[in-house]
């Protein structure tokens, strides 16, 4: 077992699925139902595949584990694969979310389901590679190869305004990109490899991180999204089909989170910490600023994903508070958030499938005839507002208290988002779900079915588990969270002993 | 064992309910959830007296571990079970409290279409909040803490279909996020200080800090230890910091001045609901932290300060927008944040005992006046307001006499010198006694504050009486017609609830805060070397000792006079003085310069940052900006290609030409 490539076999299984379908006649229902169900099967498949690379993981070992390594392009650029703790949970939060996705899809698309399909195979294929991938010249191709299937989901089968948003959703991040290609090719100059293991023992002179690390960081921070670089996402969400929003707040806006982890802190950590009040001064910005935007939208799905950007601004906060407990925290809150703002999305468009609006306006009261809609819909609204006992709270009291450690104003400000997000999401919920069933258009609607509730069901027994026992995700990460934190400690220790903590 | 199934069976409870209830159908979950929380309240008082007067250990403390919750760093916090007196204390109170209310829920709710709903939420309410009571770390405390919030939030907005009910669950959530907010911090800045959250290395480095800082301070080394928004705080600055973001969480949900907005409008839920979670026990959850954090409140006399301070303000602020009140229920939640203002200025003079104790007799006196109201709303078929009330005494005798037997406890009616008296004349006595005899800079305010703030409880709680069950009928001769005693199973509740408010106070008093205080307390509760208030408030002066019985007096005499001998002099009064009348009723208007102050503010600037920050700046510059610039350059080029040959020969000599020179001056350089 051990010298089977498992990660490139979870890697490139969705392709299987692709070839299938690309067989398949779609100009009948017979032939519509197999290619969903070709879909569904070959996600969930890849999922109990993937569950495997969480068996194998050793916990107890902090550095890269199911190593493959072939020459590829000629000198140093290879197909390297391997897992650390941190990339298998979010190898993991993909392959959970895609089958929930294609269900998700189900009733939902009915044109061109065969490219539909076709599509979110590939986009999980890149997904996957971008995180298990150890060649910085692979990560790019990956990370920016996962952009093109996005982005023809949101221009194909998005909504209304669906080819401005994901020109802004495409503009936005091939921009930041160039700057890491940039980066990269300085980087591959200066050592003369691709090696993304190589590459954590090198130090890089110090002036040049700073370039380096604003190369990456332009990237990292339009995928995140930080703000000011994060107005195509309310726009992206808005326009994209219920699934690709699953997908896109779920897992693709964690890219940008797990790239800083896996390259700028570690490979560039006296930039990171000389950047540090710049991010932590655009974190605040960002928790308050998308709250309070948040607050007033009347678009439901706008709403979450600014709420989305503001649980990212804890993130990034966290992150770079530089603590075992901000990082740590950091990493759940990612993982949570991407179970959480799926579910949310999910949910609204199970109401959209029903309505063909958005508008909060247009709700009201729909708990009187879809009573088990509003429970889940409650279990994932409380989960971000980041209520103990659900997932979202242990990420953000975390990422809290790591940043208490280095800087409290930070900290101050951030844990206002407790009260706004509370003002945020219960005001949503109570246009949406409460009141008197007033409207005639509502008064027809039915509560979940089967198929909605496969979706929504396993999310929230997720939600409340890791809630009450998130072991299982620390055990996972605290081997290469200890790494990171070492490294850059080490790394500082001169100019941290200086400037002892705390503004 | 038997702890795990005090906490756990209003979960299983609360899971079965939820789950199956409407499939098992309302009754059946009605007596499963009663059933579960019968054993845990009988269980509960087997632990109290166990604990509190069967054991003679010292320092009792047992620990009971669940499970591994949340291990980062040096973050290691797991549920688990802490059992003292003082938790001993709160289980007692929760699960008697709440095992009444169920019961009572089933006669108050009979018509509800939602019941099975109705008791998943009162035992899950239950669950978080003993969650709270038995936690041994701080972040266990915050999970009960939210999740009595959720409990609170879910049962204000059960009548979801009402939107006065839906904008009150969502202010009482919100506001007391607003106290989270200080509760979260004041737990980091914990975690910064003793780098854990659990309780007992907390209390053990406490132990220390006193000796040290005193060391400390005659060495003349002040350490700066936190660097807090900018300020350079020492140890000591540092903890009284943490006391205060701590007490913030507190004031948020124990609903005091500043914060306590939202508990008036919480009255929108279910009466049963106002009786159990604002009335006895989640409103209290702040009482109870701060007596739980006593070894660090002790550190810190400006936290200290603070707490009488806010304690005195609310207890006398609530009472005398009491005094006005025509809701029923308004007026006895305005009465509940005005006790536990009075328990948080005993908590500010150190007497927590007294604090916890009236914690303990108030659970039950206004448990039972919150069930008598309910039953009185339920007898004139919904209304809750007083002014179309009056003459129910003979109709509804029962509830009448539980409403009596209410008052007079929470009057602290009772004859001094002797040991007559309902429970109230015990624990508020204890408390007004504690504030006189305080340390605390803010004594006499304090004293003066809460013996006033009696005058008005009199006064309040005697013209609730009056104005429901004396005079005329105010009732429209249709509801009056059907004005009805409620059934037994709403009774019941009312009758042990009366012998609690009637002799709680008689037979607790000396272990909470008297001569077994320590042998009842066992090191649950800390007092620190310099705090003698227990000692002192033996020796205060006569007067002082005599202060709350005159004052109950006076209140009881001028409610009379007001209501009973000359109904009209109320009116006369409110007519007097408009202005105070208006500004008493509309709550010091508080509502109104909340949303001038924040709801309206947030929302203008959240639009503003959408519509001016996203869409004006960001967008207009960014991404489209940068659009129609390379459609405005596209256009330029566009036109270099014209098709003229003449045009593309003129490029290309220029071109040429360019070439040339620049070939000609780097060759010379």
């Amino acid at each position: 077992m051990s010298d089977w490539p498992i990660l490139s076999t979870v890697t490139f299984l969705p392709l299987v699925g692709v070839v299938l379908i690309l067989f398949t006649r779609d100009d009948n229902e017979t032939g519509l139902r197999n290619i969903r169900n070709v879909a569904l099967l070959t996600t969930l498949f890849t999922f109990v595949v993937s569950l495997f690379i969480w068996v194998n993981y050793d916990p107890a070992d902090p550095n890269f584990q199911m190593i493959e390594n072939h020459a590829w392009l000629g000198t140093g650029i290879s197909y390297h694969m391997g897992v650390d703790g941190i990339s298998m949970l979010f190898v993991l939060l993909t392959t959970v979310l895609m089958p929930l996705c294609i269900l998700a899809s189900w009733a939902a698309i009915t044109h061109r389901v065969k490219a539909y399909m076709i599509a979110f195979l590939i986009l999980e294929t890149l997904i996957i590679g971008v995180f298990v991938s150890l060649d910085i010249v692979m990560f790019y191709v990956f990370f920016e190869a996962s952009l093109i299937p996005m982005y023809l989901i949101i221009g194909i089968w998005g909504h209304d305004r669906r080819v401005y948003a994901s020109f802004k959703f495409f503009l936005y991040t091939f921009a930041g990109s160039v700057f890491m290609l940039l980066s990269i090719m300085a980087m591959y100059w200066v050592t003369g490899t691709t090696s993304v293991p190589v590459l954590l023992e090198y130090d890089f002179p110090v002036n040049m991180q700073y370039w380096l690390f604003l190369g990456f960081f332009a990237s990292f921070a339009v995928k995140m999204p930080m703000w000011p670089v994060h107005t195509w996402l309310p726009d992206a969400h808005v326009e994209a089909p219920t699934a690709a929003s699953g997908v896109l707040a779920g897992v693709l806006l964690k890219l940008g989170g797990f790239g800083v982890l896996r390259y700028s802190m570690p490979m560039f950590p006296d930039a990171s910490y000389y950047f540090a009040p710049l991010i932590f001064a655009l974190s605040i910005i960002a928790i308050i600023y998308a709250s309070l935007v948040a607050l007033m939208q009347t678009d439901m799905k706008k709403l979450i994903a600014y709420s989305s950007v503001a649980h990212m601004g804890y993130v990034t906060m966290g992150m770079f508070s530089a603590t075992t407990e901000g990082i740590e925290g950091s990493i759940f809150l990612m993982l949570s958030h991407g179970i959480v703002s799926g579910a949310l999305f999910f949910c609204v468009g199970m109401v959209y499938d029903r309505m063909h609006t958005r508008e909060i306006a247009a709700y009201g009261g729909l708990v009187n005839n879809m009573p088990k809609f509003a429970v889940a819909f409650m279990i994932f609204t409380m989960a971000n507002v980041g209520l103990p006992g659900t997932s979202g709270f242990i990420g953000e009291f975390l990422t809290v208290v790591g940043v208490f450690q280095v800087n409290t104003w930070v900290a101050v400000f951030a844990a206002t988002g407790v009260i706004l997000s509370a003002a945020y999401a219960l005001w949503l919920y109570r246009r949406v779900i409460f009141g008197a069933l007033e409207k005639d258009s509502l008064k027809g609607l039915l509560d979940l079915s089967m198929r909605e509730k496969f979706v929504l069901y396993p999310l929230i027994v997720l939600t409340i588990f890791f809630g009450v026992y998130p072991e299982p995700i620390f055990a996972a990460i605290h081997g290469p969270v200890a790494q990171i934190v070492q490294h850059y400690d080490a790394v500082l220790e001169s100019t941290k002993n200086i400037a002892l903590p705390v503004y | 064992m038997i702890y795990k199934l005090i906490v756990f069976l209003p979960l299983l409870g609360f899971l079965i309910a939820g789950f199956f209830g409407n499939r098992i159908g309302a009754k059946a979950t009605e007596w499963v959830t009663i059933a579960f929380m019968a054993i845990s309240a009988i269980l509960s008082w087997y632990v109290f007296i166990s604990v509190g007067f069967l054991s003679h250990a010292e320092d009792l403390v047992i620990q009971v571990p669940v499970m591994q919750w949340i291990s980062s760093g040096n973050i290691d916090v797991a549920w688990s079970l802490r059992i003292d007196t003082l938790t001993a204390v709160m289980l007692v109170v929760v699960n008697t409290v709440s095992c009444l209310v169920h019961l009572y829920s089933v006669g108050y709710m009979h018509d509800d279409p939602h019941r099975p709903r109705f008791f998943a939420y009162l035992s899950l309410f239950t669950f978080a909040m003993l969650s709270l009571v038995t936690s041994d770390n701080l972040l266990q405390m915050f999970f009960g803490w939210e999740g009595v919030g959720l409990a609170s939030y879910l049962l204000i907005g059960f009548w979801y279909k009402k939107p006065s009910a839906c904008a009150a669950a969502m202010k009482a959530f919100i506001v007391n996020r607003v106290g989270d907010f200080g509760f979260l911090l004041g737990i980091a800045g914990l975690f910064f200080l003793a780098h854990t959250i659990n309780f007992d290395p907390i209390f053990a480095a406490t132990e220390n800090i006193a000796n040290d800082h005193a060391v400390a301070v005659a060495a003349g080394e002040q350490v700066p230890v936190l660097h807090f928004l900018g300020m350079d705080l020492t140890l000591m600055h540092a903890i009284t910091a943490v006391c205060l973001l701590l007490f913030m969480g507190a004031m948020g949900k124990s609903a005091q001045f500043l914060l306590h907005t939202w508990l008036p409008d919480a009255m929108e839920g279910p009466t049963p609901v106002s009786a159990l979670i604002h009335a006895a026990t989640m409103v209290t959850a702040g009482v109870f932290l701060v007596a739980r954090m006593s070894p660090l409140f002790e550190l810190s006399p400006s936290a200290l300060t603070f707490v009488t301070l806010i304690g005195s303000i609310t207890a006398l602020f609530a009472a005398t927008i009491g005094l006005v009140q025509n809701d029923i229920k308004r007026v006895i939640a305005y009465s509940t944040c005005s006790q536990l203002g009075y328990m948080f200025a005993a908590l500010g003079a150190g007497a927590y005992g007294a604090a916890v104790f009236h914690l303990f007799t108030h659970a039950f006196f206004k448990a039972l006046l919150f069930l008598c109201a309910g039953s009185v709303i339920h007898a004139v078929s919904g209304d809750q307001d007083m002014r179309r009330m009056g003459g129910l005494r003979k109709h509804i005798p029962i509830t009448f006499w539980g409403m009596i037997f209410g008052t007079l406890a929470i009057t602290g009616f009772g004859i001094p010198g002797t040991v007559i008296g309902a429970a109230g004349f015990f624990s508020k006595d204890a408390i007004i006694e504690a504030a006189f005899v305080s340390a605390s800079p803010l004594a006499g305010f304090s004293f003066w504050a809460l013996v006033i703030a009696a005058v008005l409880t009199a006064f309040y709680s005697w013209r609730l009486i009056f104005m429901t069950f004396f005079g005329k009928p105010r009732a429209s001769s249709d509801v009056m017609h059907h004005v009805h005693e409620s059934p037994w199973v709403m009774l019941i509740p009312l009758i042990v609830l009366s012998v609690g408010a009637l002799f709680a106070g008689v037979v607790f008093a000396e272990f909470f805060y008297g001569h077994d205080y320590s042998e009842f307390w066992k090191g649950a509760l800390f007092t620190g070397p310099h705090n003698e208030v227990l000692e002192e408030h033996h020796h205060v002066a006569l007067w002082v000792k005599l202060s709350p019985f005159f004052a109950m007096l006076i209140g009881t005499v001028v409610a009379i006079y007001m209501y009973l001998i000359k109904p009209a002099s109320a009116k006369a009064m409110a007519n007097a003085f408009p202005r105070i009348y208006a500004f008493l009723l509309n709550k010091w208007y508080f509502d109104e310069l909340y949303d001038f102050l924040f709801v309206r503010p947030a929302k203008k600037l959240g639009h503003f940052l959408w519509q001016k920050g996203d869409v004006g700046v960001i967008d207009r510059y960014g991404p489209n900006g940068i659009a129609a610039l390379v459609v405005d350059v596209t256009n330029r080029v566009v036109k270099l290609q014209s098709g003229y040959v003449y045009h593309y020969a003129f490029a290309m000599l220029i071109g040429v030409a360019a070439l040339v020179t620049w070939m000609m001056l780097g060759g010379a350089l």
